[in-house]
């Protein structure tokens, strides 16, 4: 089911010494979601991820805007007339029933000629179960299951009266490392077995990276951008973007741009000209350089006074310092065959332009340049 | 055979040190007492002037057992106990979900229904006389409501069996129903909510959310409340004598803690030894029922 959010908006009224003042939790959100997809709902803690969820839902009600399920508006309609499965962050599974009557709950409240036989309830159950693999557990109570256990029924439990869109909040924030890792690749496979339209919320960009069809990237009740988890971290739009996405997260330096010609500190680290190129204004800027744009070279442009030198296997983590960087620390990313190049307390790095992003410095949005190929000459 | 390990011992010895304090206050002040009565309850003829007395039997319990006054208080106890527990669990469940919905005034209405609790036993007996008894200038304010539609005025503290039971039982389910809505709201307003709404996005009927999900999250709560509403009832008197005096013999209306007091310290007082008698008597009772509610508590909470 193709789901559609129109100028989405909620506010609450403020409470307390901030009576009068609403707080906005989610602002214009407008994003159409492909029939079949599975969508992540990203953003840091507070963004208004979770009321965006509670929306299509239907447990908010939008302030304004409106919400469509295919060809059907379902704003006015509360939750239980939408056809969603909700799993809750926590599960919410009932304590006092079986993993059994937990899934055939929504289909006891059924009434009428949509209420099925007791036999055709668990045939259904078992069905989901099945789907989900937990077939085995049917008899067992919530409280004797593992926590990934635990979210299989939560699933189940969803599925069972055939959602047209099933929402997930924070499904994976309740598990350890492990589980979570072999839970989110659950979730795609069932996701992609059952064709439903999933939207799940989280705050962990490599969870949202990992299993989505999309991202949509939130800050303060804004969509900051949406697009293929790909698309996203290659070209961020703005600054949060950039620095949400990607592990370990991208290094932001103070620039200049001077003359089609970028500076980070005082050094001339990429050029910006080019017939091809739009044509960058000169001023000051922030400049985000992913951790794999750095390669070591010891004639490139861009100096760091290395501080230690992490071996990942494949990969080397070098950790360094740089005036101009905002954040503590530069960490680059680099093959293992340049491990001698970056043992020294000096290293120097050429950038590849693809992962270096200009951001203007007061809207902190992204200044579009195409890069120069380093073969062409450069500044060398 | 093997020896056991000294410091086993000590262990053992500490581990007794530590329990000292409890046992002892709950030796003295309940162990004791509790095997004292039953002493006193075998011990027959006995003479608490000259401390004497002729033999050991269950003379005692033969005499309370064919007493027609401790018959009549163990029925009223009875009656009261299967009346108002039921009654005022139920009702106060209905309060407390009734409180639990409503937004607007809800800390008036908890205020209002906790006022029984903090009143004195003695000042709401007073205000219940003025509602129910009869005096020589009126019938009481119940007695004018029941005439305004029509009825003729009944004598509650003085009159028929059944309108003093009523006026007791009433009275009763009033003075527990306080710290009974106390603990079922915060039993309510402990479900997690996210049960409620994973039902209501199910679109689950509100009786069913009530009968499948809120009562038995909040089970163990009632259970504990029965019980000691059990113990509590079985265990009434004070309620009594407000609403009908000292002499309850005379009024028909004694219980069994009454009759107990009655034979230690009433007007025709004095006898220990069926005191003792009645009160083992009830402690058996109690001990009864509160064996079968934890039973079937349990088997509630192992399906």
């Amino acid at each position: 089911m193709e789901v559609i959010l129109q100028n989405l908006t909620k506010t609450y009224p403020g409470r307390g010494k901030k009576r009068g003042e609403a707080v906005t939790a989610v602002r214009d959100f407008t994003f159409r979601i492909p029939d079949g997809t599975l969508i992540g709902l990203l953003g840091p803690s507070g963004c208004g991820k979770s009321t965006t969820l509670n929306l299509i839902s239907g447990l908010t009600k939008p302030t304004s805007g409106r919400i469509f399920f295919g060809e059907d508006d379902v704003t006015d309609l509360p939750p239980e007339l939408r056809g969603i499965g909700l799993v809750f962050q926590n599960y919410a599974l009932y304590p006092h029933l079986t993993v059994q009557q937990n899934i055939l709950f929504p289909l006891e409240n059924r009434k009428g000629k949509d209420r099925l036989s007791k036999t055709d309830m668990v045939k259904k159950a078992m069905e989901v179960a099945r789907l989900v693999q937990i077939q085995e557990l049917m008899d067992r109570k919530p409280g004797e299951l593992s926590g990934g256990q635990q979210q299989r029924v939560a699933i189940a439990r969803a599925l069972v009266k055939m959602p047209r869109v099933l929402l997930l909040d924070e499904p994976l924030s309740n598990l350890d490392a492990r589980l979570r890792l072999q839970t989110r690749e659950e979730i795609r496979r069932i996701q992609k077995e059952t064709g439903i339209t999933t939207i799940f919320v989280t705050h962990d960009q490599e969870e949202a990276m990992s299993i989505s069809d999309k991202i949509v990237v939130m800050n303060g009740g804004v969509v900051m951008q949406t697009g293929s988890p790909q698309e996203v971290y290659d070209n961020p739009e703005n600054l949060f973007v950039a620095r949400f996405l990607g592990n370990p997260p991208i290094n932001v330096f103070k620039g200049q741009v001077t003359d089609h010609r970028l500076y980070i500190g005082h050094e001339a680290v990429l050029p910006l000209s080019g017939t091809r190129s739009p044509q960058v204004p000169s001023g000051e800027v922030y400049v985000g350089i992913r951790p794999e744009g750095f390669l070591p070279d010891p004639n490139g442009p861009f100096t760091c006074q290395q501080k230690s030198v992490e071996v990942m296997g494949r990969d080397i983590t070098v950790v360094s310092a740089n005036p101009a960087s905002v954040n503590p620390t530069v960490r680059s990313v680099i093959d293992g065959e340049h491990m001698a190049d970056v043992r020294k307390p000096v290293v120097r790095f050429s950038l590849r332009p693809g992962k270096v992003f200009l951001f203007d410095k007061q809207t902190e949005q992204r200044i579009p340049f195409l890069p120069v190929p380093i073969t062409d000459g450069g500044l060398r | 055979m093997k020896q056991k390990p000294i410091y086993r011992n000590i262990n053992h010895l500490k581990g007794w040190l530590y329990l000292l304090p409890a046992l002892l206050f709950l030796g003295v002040f309940l162990v004791y007492p509790l095997i004292d009565v039953f002493i006193y309850s075998v011990e027959e003829g006995y003479n608490s002037a000259s401390q004497t007395y002729f033999g050991i039997g269950t003379y005692n319990y033969s005499y309370v057992l064919h007493d027609p006054y401790f018959l009549q208080a163990v029925k009223n106890t009875f009656l009261l106990v299967i009346i108002t527990v039921p009654l005022s669990t139920g009702i106060a469940l209905l309060i407390s979900v009734g409180l639990h919905s409503v937004k607007p005034l809800r800390e008036l209405f908890q205020t209002v229904y906790f006022l029984p609790y903090v009143t004195n036993t003695l000042a709401v007996g007073l205000v219940f006389m003025i509602l129910f008894k009869k005096t020589a200038y009126s019938d009481g304010f119940v007695n004018l409501i029941i005439r305004w539609f029509g009825g003729s005025s009944v004598d509650f503290i003085d009159g028929p069996y059944w309108a003093k039971m009523f006026v007791l039982c009433f009275y009763t389910i009033w003075v527990v129903m306080p710290f009974k809505i106390l603990i079922l709201t915060s039993a309510l307003a402990s479900v997690n909510q996210d049960y409620y709404q994973a039902a209501q996005v199910d679109g689950t009927p509100r009786l069913r959310i009530f009968l499948r999900i809120t009562l038995p999250m909040i089970s163990p709560m009632i259970f504990y409340l029965v019980i000691t509403g059990f113990i509590g009832a079985f265990k009434a008197y004070s309620d009594a004598v407000a609403l009908f005096g000292t002499n309850l013999n005379a009024a028909g209306m004694n219980t069994i803690v009454g009759y107990v007091y009655d034979m230690l310290y009433g007007d025709s007082g004095g006898y220990p030894s069926y005191a003792a008698a009645a009160a083992i008597l009830l402690f058996a009772i109690v001990l009864t029922i509160t064996t079968i509610n934890l039973l079937a508590s349990d088997k509630k909470a192992g399906l």
